[in-house]
């Protein structure tokens, strides 16, 4: 199956020497959400903005709907929407004329019922006649995406969305970005939060030092790399941890009502088994036990502090 | 490459009139209120000595500097600020992911600086005929000159807005280059008027040219062939448009 993007070997060295990407090569299938994870400089924004046509590559190839970026830039770009990682407005227009002006530069005619539909599933609607100046952080973020969607692109790239949003407006742009994935627009997004990642990617790549680590599915990159705790509560406080249950790096919460233990999911026996059964042997009653997933924070720490794995792209 | 966007271009000439009329008194009451004083100082004050000037009436035989000067000042500074602002708040990055080359944007932002620039030229115009009786013997010619220098300077200030990494510099090459070539160039005398040595210099200055072809076109006098100055224009402006071709190819100042 050939992806809506196709890059080859990309690599953009800028003239002060530093390289931003070496040797990048990633397939996005239409429909995905992929999300690109990395530390500040690690090459994420670059890959985009090359995508997109704001920085000139070094090397390789970028095709967007089969369509080159470099011989074949008009078609490639009526494909794609841009949410900038900084909020760029027209600071006296009007929201709905923004909205209008980006649909023309892209080639559209004007479609006002398109952008009503655009602005309504944005909650922009009651803002249109506001001046861009006038709007809150998270309104603006939100006119930068109606902009992106105002020629119905069908990729479409969020570069940090919710960079410095509190935490209603992050949910509130996850809403957004569900309901693009589920009208079929291809996502790929960078962020900083690992949890947001986590959430809506369908497949997570990650970026260090200009590489491209690895993609693999969410599911399957928290199955593989991912550490899970179990936490035991138990019926009776215990003082201390018994002797007799060994090393297995038990730890006892304050109260003494319970024990977490933490397992790697890739091990062949996690030791869930007989810490359960060396309790009961203990006489220690359970009264309920849950897991908790490690976080992608941990998942992406191991990652980068490992030698480089195989791309699965 | 395929057809030109058309629609690219006009939403940025569209977006770009919109701020001018948004501002349209702003926009117009500034120069008119130039011209007028211009018209007090140089025309009544001045010109109440000046019996004439090869046989134009000295208050009449301005107007053509006057439209000339006008027409450059905001060509460049509506060019040279249109491109800017963008630069300068962040939205170039519209320009440089959307499906527009360097023929929209250009076409888009030079169009709308040049066409606000001859609307002030021929505000400026009427307002004359409030002080001197003026008439225009090439009408045809006088539009031609009057698109065709506002395109030229239109040009160079988007390649000024181009440039400019600040408002500080934005403002110099209008402030330090056009400004004097304009008073340099004849707008206010015939360079005949210059002693010879003077004069010989004065015929390296473009503006001088585009201030004779203009002239003839009101009274049919000119201070070099009126061939030469539409030559002049026509090589300024084949000139920025491969500087600005050349911009956009490589992305200096534009993209990394």
């Amino acid at each position: 199956m050939t992806g809506i993007i196709q890059i080859e070997s990309l690599s953009k060295q800028y003239g002060s020497g530093t390289k931003a990407l070496s040797d990048v090569s990633l397939t996005i299938e239409e429909g995905e959400i992929i999300a690109l994870l990395g530390p500040n400089g690690a090459g994420k924004t670059t890959l985009i903005s090359i995508i997109c046509g704001l920085v000139v590559p070094t090397g390789g190839t970028v095709r967007v709907g089969g369509h080159d970026i470099r011989t074949d830039w008009r078609a490639a770009r009526k494909l794609i929407g841009l949410v900038p990682q900084e909020i760029a407005l027209e600071p006296f227009e009007k929201v709905i004329n923004c909205v209008r002006f980006t649909r023309g530069l892209y080639g559209e005619g004007p479609d006002d019922a398109y952008i009503e539909k655009v602005l309504r599933s944005l909650a922009l609607w009651d803002k249109r006649d506001a001046m861009t100046r006038e709007l809150s952080g998270g309104m603006k973020r939100r006119v930068l995406i109606a902009k992106a969607l105002a020629h119905r692109p069908k990729v479409l790239f969020l570069d940090e969305p919710t960079a410095g949003v509190d935490v209603a407006l992050r949910r509130e742009m996850w809403e957004v970005v569900d309901q693009l994935r589920r009208d079929g627009v291809t996502i790929i997004l960078t962020t900083h939060y690992l949890e947001e990642a986590e959430e809506m990617a369908d497949r997570i790549g990650v970026i260090n030092k200009g590489q491209l680590l690895l993609v693999k599915p969410t599911s399957e990159l928290m199955g593989e790399f991912g550490k899970k705790t179990l936490t035991v509560e138990l019926s009776e406080p215990l003082a201390a941890v018994p002797a007799v249950l060994g090393d297995r790096g038990l730890r006892l919460s304050p109260d003494g009502r319970s024990l977490a233990y933490e397992y790697d999911t890739r091990a062949d026996r996690t030791g869930i088994a007989r810490l359960l059964g060396d309790l009961a042997g203990q006489g220690i009653k359970v009264r309920d036990v849950s897991t908790r997933q490690s976080s992608l924070e941990e998942v992406f720490m191991t990652l980068v502090a490992e030698p480089r794995q195989e791309v699965t792209a | 490459m395929s057809g030109i966007n058309w629609p690219g271009v006009g939403a940025i000439f569209h977006h770009e009139m919109t701020r001018f009329f948004r501002t349209v008194m702003q926009s117009l009451l500034s120069p008119v209120v130039s011209t007028v004083l211009y018209f007090v100082v140089f025309g009544a004050a001045i010109g109440g000595r000046i019996q004439s000037v090869e046989g134009v009436e000295y208050g009449a035989f301005i107007v053509p500097g006057l439209m000339m000067l006008t027409i450059l000042q905001q060509s460049v500074s509506n060019a040279s600020f249109g491109i800017y602002f963008p630069k300068f708040s962040g939205t170039i990055y519209e320009y440089l992911v959307s499906p527009v080359g360097w023929i929209e944007v250009t076409l888009g932002f030079v169009g709308a600086a040049a066409m606000k620039a001859v609307l002030i030229a021929l505000v400026i115009l009427l307002t004359s005929f409030f002080f001197v009786g003026v008439h225009i013997l090439h009408p045809f010619w006088m539009l031609a000159f009057l698109v065709l220098t506002a395109t030229g300077f239109s040009l160079l200030g988007f390649i000024i807005g181009l440039w400019a990494k600040s408002f500080e510099q934005l403002q110099i090459v209008p402030m330090m280059v056009i400004t004097p070539l304009v008073f340099l160039g004849g707008a206010f005398y015939s360079s005949d008027m210059l002693p010879p040595f003077w004069e010989g210099v004065a015929k390296l200055n473009p503006v001088l040219y585009l201030v004779s072809g203009f002239r003839w076109s009101f009274f049919g006098l000119a201070d070099v062939p009126v061939g030469v100055s539409l030559v002049a224009v026509s090589l300024m402006i084949a000139a920025c448009c491969v500087a600005i071709r050349w911009i956009f190819a490589t992305g200096w100042r534009l993209r990394e």
